[in-house]
């Protein structure tokens, strides 16, 4: 689809989040000279394209004491990347299932995948779990521990001159 | 109970959001997607849940204060709105924090943490396209003299529901 100017100054206006108010797009509307459809409307159609992923409570997970973050790679076969990935993907505690490029001999892992949990004994656990259930003892995998979060914050378009024109359609 | 089993235990209970009230479980847990586009979104959740809109609203607005949630809105997708990337440096200890600092004063790093590994230091660049994201991973190699590890989404397979609390 293709963003109009509309488009980046309700993006520019909805990224930080709804005012908590009883009627949030209206009041996102007053600001932008829009209408509440228009906005409603737009919302929408941001979510239907799948720029907007997601519309909802963004939840802090550390401070709700989901502490144990592991990224786990795996070096899977190329020919093996799509069903493993699928199947990785539908765990309930895996919250990220991605492809990425292998950088040799570097980093010889191509798919990445998140557990979350209170503490380490119970993600690895639940990694044990997922290996055993899916017979993926011989695929090699690592498992890295998040420490210090440094920065953390919702991807922010900096300036809303600086979107993009035309949005891309997603993979597949 | 060892000495270490009871520290992890009482760690727990303080952990665990057991002073959390069920409508705030409920709001942490069932609404973190599908978010009613309706012009009052806090009334319709409140219906659903048997509230009012007060107390919905009222919940929202505590737990952001408390730093449990950090917003009602939307998350975009990653690679659609602009590009980013993951990267990741191979940082020597003792500069650890002192390289972090500078990844993170750039603009369009939004997550920057560390993980335990060789590659110790993570972090996602996000900019209006690929030749920006490229320039900033460029500036941040100049600046800490370290290669950086570049991994572009090439293919994602998870829909993004949220965040699985109590699963």
């Amino acid at each position: 689809m293709v963003l109009n100017e509309q488009d980046r100054e309700l993006i520019a206006a909805i990224q930080g989040g709804l005012l908590l108010v009883a009627e949030p797009y209206a009041a996102i509307a007053a600001q932008l000279g829009l209408t509440e459809t228009q906005v409603i409307a737009r919302l929408q159609l941001l979510q239907e394209t799948g720029l907007i992923k997601r519309m909802g409570v963004v939840v802090k997970h550390r401070a709700l004491g989901y502490r144990a973050n592991a990224m786990v790679v795996w070096d899977i076969p190329d020919a093996e990347v799509e069903r493993i990935g699928a199947l990785l993907a539908d765990e309930t505690c895996v919250t990220l299932c991605y492809q990425r490029p292998r950088r040799l001999p570097a980093w010889p892992y191509n798919l990445f995948c998140m557990i979350h949990g209170r503490e380490r004994d119970s993600v690895l656990r639940r990694l044990e779990q997922i290996i055993e259930f899916h017979g993926l003892e011989k695929i090699p995998h690592t498992v890295l521990f998040s420490g210090r979060s440094f920065k953390q914050r919702g991807a922010h378009y900096v300036d809303k001159a600086r979107l993009p024109a035309v949005v891309r359609r997603s993979h597949g | 109970m060892t000495e270490k089993e009871t520290a992890a235990a009482m760690l727990a209970i303080l952990d665990t959001p057991a002073t959390l009230t069920a409508l705030e479980k409920c709001l942490l847990n069932e609404y973190q997607c599908d978010f009613p586009l309706c012009a009052s979104p806090f009334a319709l959740i409140a219906e659903q849940q048997g509230v009012t809109e007060e107390a919905v609203i009222g919940t929202l607005q505590s737990l952001q204060q408390r730093g449990l949630i950090s917003r009602v809105g939307p998350v975009f997708a990653p690679q659609r709105a602009g590009a980013s990337t993951l990267a990741a440096l191979s940082v020597p200890d003792a500069a650890l924090a002192q390289v972090a600092n500078l990844v993170s004063c750039f603009e369009e790093v939004n997550h920057n943490y560390e993980r335990e590994h060789l590659y110790n230091l993570w972090f996602v660049v996000t900019a209006a396209d690929e030749e920006q994201v490229r320039q900033v991973l460029d500036r941040i190699e100049q600046q800490t003299g370290l290669p950086v590890l570049n991994l572009p989404l090439e293919k994602s397979f998870y829909i993004d529901l949220g965040f699985p609390l109590w699963c």
